[in-house]
């Protein structure tokens, strides 16, 4: 579904990102992980339309989309939950989701409304209030349900656990089980290696911009030489 | 007591252009971080549309929509020429920039058009008033204030109803954000153009009037009132700037008044110190918008 092959990303002089390669099937759940400065969150941005590439293509449903406008990424079926989850702190939580569905008829989007209010109660709750009042874990689950908005063919999720207290780390690795069982794909970076790779069906391993190792997440979690880039080390 | 009412609605009348004009320059700051030195040519522009009309034998109630018009045009035409081919350079390029459109148009004008003042006939009811109690009222400034009234009213229900006003603040809070969600970048920038315009277009249409005349450089005290009035409200809220217009516009009326006789003509001078010393205590402005970090 998602091909990226031999991505690179500059910085000015420094590279980011050095001849990256993945690849994500539909209905799976991918973790890419790897210590701070690895380019994981430069890898999803190169891929949403963020930052400029300079070689490499990324292709997705069989078209090419390297280097798109992010909104025509967006249109193409790819959905991006940033880091810091970036959510728009002055406007309602309703008003956030609607701008997420900004793509979608006002039909489609009453009805993505219903749903997401259903999957998300602690949205329900809290429709009316400007999303800058909520707690991080809340307004993390306003970010993923933001992106659902769009009706995305593969969610791209950045650091969603980044700050949150233990129990709602829980609860972001539920929710990523539940979008699975309804057979969502998801490219999940993650800095909490260990659960991510228990979480996942593959895994990418990335470090000073590369590519270091790939495998199923069983396969990933045995092999010990990995251990001191999952801690960070 | 009288005067103090009378100056209220004085000022009210005149703070409530400058803060038409500087939710204008809110809109399009929020949106791009450009402040809009080029504000005042989308008075400029109409007023001398105005003065052809009048010699083509027009009258108010055409001249009136084709102010509006022709703001909302020269908004969007400036954008295209412009600002659309800076669009992501620095906020200083932006200003500069926007500099360049103030000076090239009052340049035209006055290459092409005359140097000269240009007069047009205020309308007939320019300086009626109407007795309430004991305050004359100029209808001039009532018909200012209620229209304000209005087009804010429809503005909030544009910026909180429509998706495009959603489109319009999602993009002013987290311009890359809004693009990830699908917010188109052209669409939503030539929107706060428009919008920006339509308002300037409004304010042209009491500012022209109250003139009477126009002139290649008639755009920059319109032009300043709204930055100013933006400034003060606190640059980036657009509650900020409809309040920083009627605080502006209240300020000039009541000082001179206040002011003793002989130096009435400082008033400007005035106001600017007691703008200074805000920016002193409150360096964001009345309402100052928190700053987003932006990584």
């Amino acid at each position: 579904m998602l091909e990226v092959t031999g991505l690179t990303t500059k910085y000015g002089a420094i590279s980011a990102l050095r001849d990256a390669s993945l690849t994500v099937g539909a209905g799976e759940v991918v973790g890419l992980i790897g210590p701070n400065g690895a380019g994981k969150t430069t890898l999803l941005g190169s891929i949403a339309g963020l930052l400029p590439i300079d070689s490499g293509t990324i292709r997705f449903d069989g078209n090419d989309i390297t280097s798109g406008a992010p909104e025509k990424i967006l249109r193409a079926g790819l959905s991006l939950v940033p880091e810091h989850r970036r959510i728009f702190a002055d406007m309602t939580v309703e008003e956030n989701l609607k701008i997420g569905g900004v793509t979608r008829s006002g039909a489609e989007r009453a009805e993505l409304l219903d749903e997401m209010a259903e999957l998300f109660p602690v949205l329900r709750d809290k429709w009316d209030t400007p999303a800058g009042y909520m707690s991080g874990g809340e307004a993390q689950q306003l970010a993923i349900a933001r992106a659902l908005m769009s009706k995305p063919k593969l969610i791209m999720m950045d650091e969603p656990s980044l700050g949150l207290a233990p129990i709602l780390v829980d609860l972001v690795f539920e929710l990523i089980d539940t979008l699975r069982a309804q057979g969502r794909t998801i490219l999940v970076v993650e800095q909490n290696a260990t659960r991510m790779l228990r979480a996942a069906d593959r895994a990418y391993v990335l470090r000073s911009g590369e590519v270091v190792a790939t495998g199923t997440g069983a396969e990933l979690l045995d092999r010990s030489d990995l251990f001191d880039t999952f801690v960070g080390g | 007591m009288t005067e103090l009412l009378q100056n209220l609605i004085d000022g009210l009348g005149r703070g409530s252009i400058y803060a038409l004009l500087a939710l204008g320059v809110a809109v399009v700051f929020g949106i791009m971080h450009l402040l809009n030195f080029a504000h005042g040519e989308l008075i400029t522009i109409p007023g001398y549309l105005t003065y052809w009309a009048f010699n083509q034998g027009w009258n108010w109630w055409t001249v009136v929509p084709l102010i509006i018009v022709s703001a909302v045009l020269s908004s969007l035409l400036i954008e295209r020429v412009a600002f659309s081919r800076v669009r992501g350079a620095s906020d200083f390029t932006l200003l500069l920039t926007s500099f360049g459109v103030h000076f090239i148009v009052a340049a035209g004008f006055l290459l092409y058009v005359s140097a000269s003042v240009k007069p047009y006939p205020r309308p007939g009811w320019f300086a009626d008033t109407i007795a309430v109690g004991s305050l004359n009222i100029e209808i001039f400034d009532l018909a200012v204030i209620v229209v304000t009234i209005i087009v804010l009213a429809g503005t909030t229900w544009l910026l909180q109803r429509t998706m495009f006003g959603l489109a319009l603040r999602a993009a002013a809070s987290d311009f890359d954000t809004a693009r990830l969600m699908g917010v188109k970048s052209d669409s939503v920038i030539r929107g706060a153009f428009a919008l920006s315009g339509f308002l300037a277009g409004i304010a042209g249409v009491f500012w022209i009037m109250r003139e009477g005349q126009v002139t290649p450089t008639a755009g920059i005290n319109p032009m300043l009132q709204g930055v100013l009035a933006a400034l003060i409200g606190g640059l980036g809220s657009l509650r900020g700037a409809v309040l920083g217009g009627l605080v502006l516009g209240l300020a000039e009326v009541l000082l001179r008044s206040w002011l003793p006789v002989g130096i009435q003509n400082l008033t400007t001078g005035f106001v600017f110190v007691m703008i200074a010393l805000l920016f002193i205590f409150r360096p964001g402005g009345l309402l100052s918008v928190p700053q987003v970090e932006r990584v």
